[in-house]
C-alpha cells in the first residue's frame, strides 16, 4: 500500500465507465464533517456542469455521543448528465465512517454498489456503540456489495506526519481523504476544494487538509483495486445560462432581498432562531449592505409583532420560523389580517407535533397555515417546489402581500431548506418589479377605504402629514376604521376580508398539468414532493398509463380551473408528507374523491414509492 | 398641518367617543398627554402611539396622532419594529400593569435591556380593568378580587425595580391626579433617548377604587410621597420635616431637627453611579414607614438601540458599498452552460 503523496496526475489516464447519473452518500458521526464533505462534492459536481439534487440528513443533537446510532449524520447527492429532480431513491456509492453509519445506511445501497468503509473504526468498541454483535466486514453480511475497507485514520496520519499537527486535528482531517478518493472515483478536479480549504482554514490545518485530500486521490490512483471503480458522469445539458448551486434557505433569503429591491422598500426581518429556519436569519443578517434590518427578537411573538410594527412603518416586513414558532405567531398574524398590513411569514416545516423531529422534513403545517387562527382569518398561502423555487416564491409572496395589504404565508420545509440544486441565475432585469406607493394625499382619506380592483386598503405610514389615524384589532367600521360592534358591520367586514383574499385568485395562473392532460390519474402535489412526483411521471407514462401531474404553488386561494382539470382524470392521487391535509381540502372544496397517499417519516417520498402507489390506484 | 402654527391641546383630541368609565384615572392621563404633546415642538404626524390590550390600551384611539391598538402584551415589540424602521418618529407606548408585566413581561424586559427609544406609559391600577377585576401582577398580597375571593397569595412586582433590573436607563413615577407633576414628568420622558419607562399610578374607580388613596389624596399625600428633584435632598412631609438618611448599607427615615439636619440627608442623583441607590428608591414604597418616591428616579445616557442598529447598517454600507443585487444573485461561484 502506497502512502507517498504525489500530486494528482495532470491528465486522467484511467479508463472510466460512463454513467448517466450517480448517487453518492457520505455518512459518519456528527463530528466527522460529513456535511462539509458532501457540500464540497456537490459544489465540485455543480461546477463541473452536472445537474444535481442533494439531501443533507443530520441528527437534532449537535454532538450525540460519538460513534452511536443517534449521532449518525449523512449527506446524499445525486449528480447527473441529465435533469434530476430528487436526491435518488438508492445509493451507488456509500462512504461509511463507522459501524453506526454503516448500520443505519447500508439498506439504501444498491446491490453491487460501492461501499467504502473506514476500517480503522471497525473495532469491538465501535461495534458496541453501534449495538452490533459481529464485524460486518467479516461476517459475510456485506457480500452483495463491492466493499473497499480503507484505514482512513492511519493513511491521514501518514499524509500529515510532516505538518506537526496534533492527533485530534489529524483525526478531523480524515474526511478529506474520503473526499479525495471520491474525486478520483469520478474523475473530478480537486481545485475547487483546495481553494475552499485555503479560504476556510489557516496554517497547519489548511496544509494538513490539502495534503489529506490529495493523498486520498493519489491512494485510489495507485491502488489496483480501484481501477474497476472509476466512473464518469458527463455534464448535463441544462438550458443555457449562468448557474450557481443554491439551497432553499439561501434562495428564500435572497428572494426577500430581491423583493425589497424590486418594490423599493427596506427589508425588515423579525426572527427567533429555530431549526430548520435559522439559516434565513443568519443569511439576512449578512445583507446589511442592502439596508436589511435583521432583528433577533426575544421570542417568536416579538419576532412577528416587530415585523408588524415595521410594516406599519412602511417596510417590506418578514418573519421566519418553523412549525412551533408558527403556533406562537398566530394571534399576531390575526392582527395583521385585521389591520390589513403586508407581511411575509415564512414557515420552514419540520416534523411535529411539539418539538417532533427538528431536523427532518414534513408538510403537516398546511392546516395550521390555512386555518390556524381564531375566527375567520384567511390569508394567501404559497409553497415552493424546489430549493431554487424558494427564491421565486419569496418574490411572489412579497408582491401579493404588498398589492393586497395582507399577510402571506410561505410553506417551505426542511428538505427544501437544506437541499441544493443548480440554479440558473436570473439577471436583475428579469425580476418582476412592483414599485409600492404609500398614500400621501389627505384629501378624502379614510383608513379602510378600498381599491375596488384588489379590495386593498391604503397604506398610510406614520410621518405622513394629514393622515393621522388609528388602527387596531378591534372590529372596525367599513371605510372609516372607527371602532364598531354592530352585527351587520361585522358580517360585512368578515366577508370583505375573505373576499379580498379570495380575489388574489386573479393573480394565480391556471394549472396546466405536466404529462397527460387527461386520463387515468392526476397526481396533485404541493411543496417539496415536486421532485419525486416529477421523476415518477415519465416511467409511468412510458408504461402506457395516462398520468398527469399538478403541482400547486398557490394553496390559498387555489387556481380557478383546478376543480375542472381534476375532473378530466379518473382518479386523483394526493401524495403528502402528512396525513392527507391537501386531500382533505380538495375533497371539501371540489367534492372530488381525492385519494390521500400519506407518509410521515421525516423524509421525502421516493420516486419508486410514487410509482408503486399510482399503479396501485390505477388497477 | 401648517408647521408654523403652534399646535394646541385640541389638535391632539379625536372625535372618538371615549369609552372609559366616568371617573376613571385614565381621563386625567389623557388630558396631561394631550396638553404636553403640543409643547414638544414635534409635528403631529411624527407621533405614533402604540398600545396593547386593556382599558389603558384604548389610549391611542383618543389621541389624534398615528395610533395602533395591537394585541395583549405585545405593544413594546410592535413599537420596537416601528422605531427600528422609522427612528425619526416619536413612538409612545400606552400599557397597563397586566399588559406590560404579565402577558407582555418578556417584551417589556427586552425593550428595556435593548434601550429602544420608546416612551412607555404604564397605567398601574393594580388590577385587570378591562376583564372586569381580576388581581394583577402589581396587586398587593391578600388582594381580594374576582379570581382571588380568599385573597391573592402571590407577591407583586415593583414595576420600576423590575425595569431597573432589566437595565432601564430612565425610570419615573407620577400619579394620575398630580397634573402639574405628571406633565413635567412627561416632558422629561419626551426628551429621554432610549426607553423612558414611566409608572403612572392610576385609579380604577370601578374595580379597585382608592388603591392609591394614601398617595393621591390631598390631605395625606405629603406625608406619603417623596417628590424627587435632581440635586435636592430627600425631604418629605407636610411640614417638610422628614428626610431619608443613609444608615450603613441601609436607609432610614429621620425627622429634621430631632438629631438630624438637611445636610445629613441623601441628595437625589438621577445619574447615581451606584444602581443600588436607584433600587433603593424604586423599592422604597414597599417598606412600611417609607414614602413613595415620584418624579424621575433615574436617567442616564446610553446609546439607543435603533441608533446602534441603523449605524451598523450604515457602517457596513460604508465599508462594502451599497449592495449589488446582481452580485448577490451570482453568489460565490458560478458556471456557464452554453
Ligand atoms: C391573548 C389575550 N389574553 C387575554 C385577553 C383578555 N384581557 C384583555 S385586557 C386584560 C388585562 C388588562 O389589564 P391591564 O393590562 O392591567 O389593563 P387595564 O384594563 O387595567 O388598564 C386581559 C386579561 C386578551 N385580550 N388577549
Ligand atoms: S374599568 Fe377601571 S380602568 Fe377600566 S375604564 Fe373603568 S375605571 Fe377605568
Ligand atoms: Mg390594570
Amino acid at each position: 500500500m502506497s502512502t507517498a503523496i504525489a500530486p494528482p496526475p495532470a491528465e486522467d489516464r484511467t479508463r472510466r465507465k460512463r454513467l448517466q447519473n450517480a448517487v453518492i452518500r457520505f455518512c459518519g458521526d456528527s463530528g466527522d464533517g460529513m456535511q462539509v464533505t458532501g457540500s464540497q462534492f456537490t459544489n465540485t459536481a455543480a461546477l463541473f456542469g452536472n445537474d444535481l439534487s442533494t439531501f443533507p440528513d443530520f441528527p437534532a443533537e449537535i454532538r450525540a455521543p460519538q460513534g452511536t446510532l443517534p449521532g449518525v449524520s449523512g449527506f446524499q447527492v445525486n449528480f447527473s448528465s441529465t435533469e434530476v429532480f430528487t436526491p435518488g431513491d438508492s445509493v451507488d456509492v456509500l462512504i461509511a465512517m463507522n459501524p453506526a453509519a454503516l448500520k443505519t445506511n447500508i439498506g439504501d445501497l444498491k446491490t453491487g454498489g460501492i461501499l467504502i468503509v473506514n476500517s480503522d473504526s471497525f473495532t469491538d468498541v465501535d461495534f458496541k456503540k453501534a449495538k452490533i454483535t459481529s464485524n460486518p466486514l467479516e461476517d459475510g453480511s456485506l457480500s452483495g456489495y463491492r466493499v473497499f475497507p480503507v484505514d482512513l485514520l492511519k493513511l491521514t496520519k501518514a499524509a500529515t506526519k510532516d505538518t506537526g499537527l496534533d492527533a485530534k486535528s489529524v483525526d478531523r482531517s480524515k474526511n478529506f481523504f474520503a473526499l479525495g478518493m471520491c474525486y478520483w472515483l469520478f474523475g473530478r478536479s480537486m481545485d475547487g476544494t483546495l481553494r475552499w480549504i485555503d479560504s476556510k482554514f489557516k496554517g497547519q490545518v489548511a496544509e494538513a487538509n490539502k495534503l489529506t485530500l490529495k493523498a486520498g486521490y493519489a491512494y485510489c490512483d495507485a491502488t489496483e483495486a480501484y481501477q474497476t471503480a472509476a466512473y464518469e458522469v458527463a455534464p448535463a445539458k441544462l438550458p443555457a445560462g449562468t448557474y450557481r448551486n443554491l439551497s432553499g434557505n439561501n434562495a428564500l433569503a435572497m428572494g426577500l432581498v430581491a423583493a425589497s429591491e424590486r418594490c423599493g422598500l427596506p427589508l425588515f426581518l423579525g426572527s427567533y432562531p429555530i431549526t430548520p429556519a435559522s439559516d434565513i436569519l443568519h443569511e439576512l443578517s449578512m445583507y446589511k449592505s442592502f439596508g436589511v434590518v435583521s432583528f433577533q427578537a426575544e421570542d417568536e411573538i416579538a419576532a412577528v409583532t416587530s415585523a408588524i410594527g415595521a410594516a406599519y412603518g412602511g417596510c417590506l416586513a418578514t418573519t421566519t420560523t418553523s412549525g412551533p414558532g408558527m403556533a406562537l405567531k398566530m394571534e399576531a398574524i390575526g392582527l395583521a389580517i385585521a389591520v390589513e398590513l403586508p407581511l411575509v411569514v415564512v414557515d420552514i416545516q419540520r416534523g411535529g407535533p411539539s418539538t417532533g423531529l427538528p431536523t427532518k422534513t414534513e408538510q403537516a403545517d398546511l392546516f395550521q397555515a390555512i386555518f390556524g387562527r381564531n375566527s375567520e382569518a384567511p390569508l394567501p398561502v404559497l409553497a415552493p417546489a424546489t430549493p431554487g423555487d424558494c427564491f421565486w416564491v419569496a418574490l411572489e409572496a412579497s408582491r401579493i402581500a404588498l398589492k393586497y395589504m395582507t399577510p402571506v404565508i410561505i410553506l417551505s420545509d426542511g428538505y427544501l431548506a437544506n437541499g441544493a440544486e443548480p440554479w440558473r441565475v436570473p439577471s436583475v432585469d428579469e425580476l418582476p418589479a412592483f414599485p409600492t406607493k404609500f398614500r400621501t394625499d389627505p384629501e378624502g382619506f379614510k383608513p379602510f377605504m378600498r381599491d375596488p380592483a384588489t379590495l386593498a386598503r391604503p397604506w398610510a405610514v406614520p410621518g405622513t402629514p394629514g393622515l393621522e389615524h388609528r388602527i387596531g384589532g378591534i372590529e372596525k367600521q367599513d371605510v372609516t376604521g372607527n371602532i364598531n360592534y354592530e352585527p351587520a358591520n361585522h358580517d360585512k367586514m368578515v366577508r370583505l376580508r375573505a373576499a379580498k383574499v379570495a380575489g388574489v385568485v386573479q393573480d394565480v395562473p391556471d394549472v396546466v398539468p405536466a404529462g397527460d392532460p387527461e386520463g387515468d390519474v392526476v397526481i396533485v402535489g404541493w411543496g417539496s414532493t415536486y421532485g419525486s412526483i416529477t421523476s415518477a411521471l415519465a416511467p409511468l407514462r412510458a408504461k402506457g398509463h395516462k398520468v398527469g401531474h399538478i403541482h400547486l404553488r398557490h394553496l390559498n386561494p387555489l387556481p380557478k380551473n383546478l376543480g375542472e382539470v381534476m375532473k378530466r382524470y379518473k382518479k386523483v392521487l394526493v401524495p403528502e408528507i402528512n396525513l392527507g391535509q391537501l386531500a382533505f381540502i380538495l375533497r371539501s372544496i371540489y367534492l372530488v374523491d381525492a385519494i390521500s397517499y400519506a407518509k410521515v417519516e421525516g423524509k421525502p417520498f421516493k420516486q419508486s414509492e410514487i410509482e408503486t402507489k399510482v399503479l396501485e390506484v390505477i388497477k | 398641518m401648517n408647521a408654523s402654527v403652534p399646535l394646541t391641546r385640541k389638535d391632539f383630541q379625536t372625535d372618538q367617543e371615549v369609552r372609559w368609565c366616568p371617573g376613571c384615572g385614565d381621563y386625567a392621563i389623557l388630558a396631561a398627554v394631550q396638553s404636553v404633546f403640543p409643547e414638544l415642538g414635534v409635528p403631529r404626524e411624527k407621533f405614533a402611539v402604540i398600545s396593547g390590550i386593556g382599558c389603558s390600551s384604548r389610549f391611542p384611539y383618543y389621541m389624534n396622532t398615528f395610533g395602533f391598538h395591537t394585541i395583549h402584551g405585545r405593544a413594546p415589540a410592535v413599537a420596537t419594529g416601528l422605531k427600528l424602521a422609522r427612528p425619526e418618529l416619536e413612538v409612545w407606548v400606552a400599557t397597563g400593569d397586566g399588559d406590560s408585566l404579565s402577558i407582555g413581561g418578556n417584551h417589556t424586559i427586552h425593550m428595556l435591556r435593548r434601550n429602544v427609544g420608546l416612551k412607555v406609559l404604564l397605567f398601574n391600577n393594580k388590577i385587570y380593568g378591562l376583564t372586569k377585576g381580576q388581581y394583577s401582577p402589581t396587586s398587593e398580597i391578600g388582594k381580594k378580587a374576582k379570581s382571588t375571593p380568599f385573597g391573592s397569595v402571590d407577591r407583586p412586582f415593583s414595576p420600576l425595580a423590575l425595569a431597573l433590573g432589566a437595565g432601564a436607563t430612565f425610570i419615573a413615577r407620577s400619579v394620575d391626579v398630580f397634573q402639574p407633576h405628571l406633565k413635567s414628568t412627561l416632558k422629561r420622558v419626551a426628551s429621554h433617548k432610549g426607553t423612558a419607562f414611566t409608572e403612572i399610578l392610576q385609579n380604577c374607580n370601578i374595580f379597585n377604587d382608592g388603591a392609591w388613596d394614601a398617595i393621591a389624596e390631598k390631605d395625606v399625600r405629603d406625608d406619603h410621597v417623596l417628590f424627587l428633584e435632581h440635586g435636592k435632598p430627600l425631604v418629605f412631609g407636610k411640614a417638610k420635616d422628614k428626610g431619608i438618611r443613609q444608615n450603613g448599607f441601609d436607609i432610614e427615615v429621620v425627622t429634621l431637627g430631632q438629631g438630624a439636619s438637611e445636610a445629613d440627608l441623601l441628595v437625589h442623583n438621577e445619574q447615581h453611579p451606584s444602581l443600588a441607590y436607584a433600587f433603593m428608591l424604586a423599592s422604597m414604597d414597599s417598606r412600611p414607614g417609607f414614602p413613595t418616591p415620584v418624579g424621575v428616579l433615574r436617567a442616564v445616557d446610553m446609546p439607543a438601540y435603533e441608533d446602534l442598529v441603523n449605524s451598523q447598517v450604515q457602517q457596513v454600507v460604508g465599508a462594502k458599498g451599497k449592495g449589488d443585487l446582481g452580485k448577490l444573485l451570482r453568489g460565490p461561484e458560478t458556471w456557464e452552460i452554453k
